[in-house]
């Protein structure tokens, strides 16, 4: 069809509603980039979101969208997925949206292997109420609601899909752009429940009070703390937990839900047929 | 080609909505809806329809809402404390104007309360239980043939409108078993919702037709569909405006409280130089009907107005089936008085009286006699 990634965003909408220095706008377009590389058809793609400032993003696509309540997204996504399984669906949330308030759907949206892909913005904190901890805040973070630090740890957000059954994990920064396009080619490409996390940076709330560096400065950070498998795993704990590990952490090919499920609807059917008989 | 099947209220549920096209189901197991899960997980599959048990209610209201606009009717059942977790994404529903059907089997609260007894407890939180403005369609069968047809006309009351709708029954109704007549759909009436007939370029997801209600194409439809819960404007995009606020919740609001007349369904029972009227749903109805039948060959003037639409309340229905002589309204319920309420605050011209009932146990038909006795009737 010959569409590049300017045609599955609404510019007109631009500027972006976010903050001077968030990441999201580079998220953004690089969704788009991978909606056109892989030459997606707007009327086949639904783009999913919650509530927060990624889930903003639904209003820049000119595919279908869905814009729903705080932490549901992939459960509306379920559905959509699950009633028309030709239907591409990229669900759009941030750490707190999907899983924070939504981490018990996004486990069972793992561990039922829906063919969906998750696109997870993780800027440590709630962006959109005012900068407070969400549930991937590291511990001793410091935000509006932990003035003193926070007394529990964070998520390891690709940690906790790949253990609850997500068949494509990846995690990359915005620094990373080109990265970042190939992974989410790949994640919508990837039969299966895929997630991609995407370290983020809130200058406004959690980069300000934790890093105490501009929204340049974290782009630098983003770039000298990304370190790929190998080098990872040569590190120590404490520089490990210094850096963010980026790449693709997992794949593995499964049956989805969807090709179980036609199965058994065949199996059923043969049985009621039977049974009339 | 319609059969005699004899069912429990919960099966008949089930049957009704796959009479009326329903093919997918998403639902998290809570006593006493249960088998209504069960029945649809037997009778969808073999229909290449789906089955797919949730982590919580949240999620069964969240998946019912993704499938309906992927073009499948869609459906829920739950009872009590699954059906408060529904109430967000309910509201999701009503704003986002996504047609699916909740099929709420009514037991004792608050919270946990009691499982596996009845009650009608759910008057106010089916009509006002999600937050904000809205108006909401809740459908009462009281017998399991009536289970059946008031599944199929919120299937099609949802399509018409643009919304969810409740069936309401309770614990008792849910697991009563009798014989009842099982249509096909060739044999019902079906409404399906309406497509868009424009060009996919001129479609606007929230845009509505003269009646209130705009056109619905699916996921994957050419004409692209933009589904909002925040405040919109007419292409689904973001819209907090003052009046676009004003006019978006007075829409949603008017495409049902202003077809009262359509939605608005009742049977009145010896209304004819009645005094005192009885108004009752669900199993309450049931136990009415017998006291009346007892009251009038005691010679004591009594009807019976039973409500198949409990809201929008169908109060100029009731107030044209009422006879001039109707003096005193008696309200039966199993709850503290919820519907009552209504009464009082619309029928302001007669005596109200209450029957009201919280322990678990339906109302009897000496009951009511006793209230009707006590009261001079």
């Amino acid at each position: 069809m010959g569409l590049t990634y300017r045609d599955y965003l609404r510019e007109e909408l631009f500027p972006q509603m976010w903050c001077a220095g968030c990441s999201h706008g580079i998220s953004l377009t690089a969704v788009a980039r991978a909606m056109a590389a892989l030459k997606l058809d707007p009327a086949e793609t639904v783009v999913v979101t919650g509530i927060g400032c990624w889930g903003k993003a639904d209003d820049y696509f000119k595919t279908h969208s869905f814009h729903g309540t705080h932490g549901r997204a992939l459960s509306f996504a379920t559905g959509i997925k699950v009633a028309n399984p030709r239907l591409k669906v990229l669900v759009l949330m941030g750490d707190g949206d999907g899983v924070t308030i939504g981490g018990n759907h996004f486990i069972h949206t793992a561990r039922r292997n829906i063919d969906v892909t998750a696109v997870i913005t993780n800027n440590f904190n709630y962006g959109m109420t005012g900068g407070q901890y969400s549930s991937s805040s590291p511990e001793g973070t410091i935000s509006t609601t932990s003035l003193y630090g926070t007394a529990e740890p964070g998520f390891d957000i690709c940690e906790l899909a790949r253990a609850a059954g997500a068949t494509y994990v990846a995690r990359t920064t915005p620094y990373h752009v080109t990265q970042m396009d190939k992974l989410l080619a790949e994640a919508i490409q990837h039969k299966g429940f895929s997630v991609v996390e995407i370290i983020s940076s809130c200058p406004t709330f959690f980069a300000r009070y934790n890093y105490k560096v501009t929204a340049v400065e974290m782009m630098r950070l983003f770039k000298e703390r990304a370190v790929d498998r190998e080098r990872y795993d040569a590190l120590t704990a404490a520089e490990k937990a210094g850096c963010f590990l980026t790449g693709r952490l997992h794949r593995e090919e499964k049956e989805d839900f969807h090709t179980k499920y036609a199965r058994l609807q065949q199996q059923a059917k043969a049985r009621a047929e039977r049974e009339v008989v | 080609m319609a059969e005699f099947k004899f069912l429990q209220g919960n099966e008949a549920c089930v049957e009704g909505a796959v009479a009326a096209g329903a093919r997918f189901f998403a639902g998290y197991p809570i006593t006493p809806s249960s088998e209504v899960a069960q029945a649809a997980s037997v009778k969808l599959p073999p229909l290449g329809g789906y089955y797919i048990q949730m982590e919580d209610e949240i999620a069964s209201m969240a998946a019912i809402i993704g499938a309906s606009l992927s073009g499948l009717k869609s459906f829920t059942a739950t009872s009590g404390p699954g059906f408060s977790l529904m109430q967000e994404n309910l509201g999701m529903a009503i704003m986002g104007e996504v047609p699916c059907v909740i099929i709420n089997v009514s037991r004792g609260g608050p919270s946990t309360g009691l499982a596996t007894k009845q009650a009608q407890g759910d008057v106010m939180q089916s009509r006002w239980g999600t937050h904000g403005d809205h108006a909401m369609i809740v459908l009462t069968p009281s017998s399991v043939q009536e289970c059946f047809d008031q599944t199929v006309r919120a299937f099609n009351l949802s399509e018409k409108y643009r919304c969810p709708v409740i069936v309401l029954t309770d614990k008792t109704i849910g697991h009563l078993r009798e014989r009842i007549e099982v249509r096909g759909p060739e044999e019902i009436e079906v409404i399906d919702r309406k497509k868009p007939d424009c060009a996919p370029s001129q479609y606007k997801s929230c845009a509505p037709d003269d009646d209130g209600v705009a056109p619905l194409p699916s996921y994957g439809d050419r004409h692209l569909l933009r589904i909002n819960s925040s405040m919109h404007g007419e292409e689904g995009f973001l819209n907090d405006s003052p009046a676009n606020a004003t006019a978006l919740v007075r829409r949603l609001w008017d495409k049902i409280e202003k077809n009262v007349s359509y939605i608005g369904k009742i049977e009145g029972y010896r209304l004819e130089g009645a005094e005192t009227v009885i108004i009752a749903f669900g199993i309450a109805a049931r136990a009415a009907r017998r006291a009346v039948t007892l009251a009038r060959a005691g010679g004591i003037r009594v009807g019976l107005v039973k409500l198949l639409t409990l809201w929008p309340f169908p109060y100029a229905q009731i107030r044209e089936a009422l006879d001039p002589n109707c003096r005193s309204l008696l309200v039966a319920e199993l709850n503290m008085g919820q519907l009552v309420l209504e009464v009082e605050r619309l029928f302001k011209d007669k005596k109200i009286l209450r029957v009201n009932k919280w322990s678990g146990e339906d109302i009897l038909p000496g009951e009511i006699m006793a209230a009707l006795k006590e009261a001079g009737c």
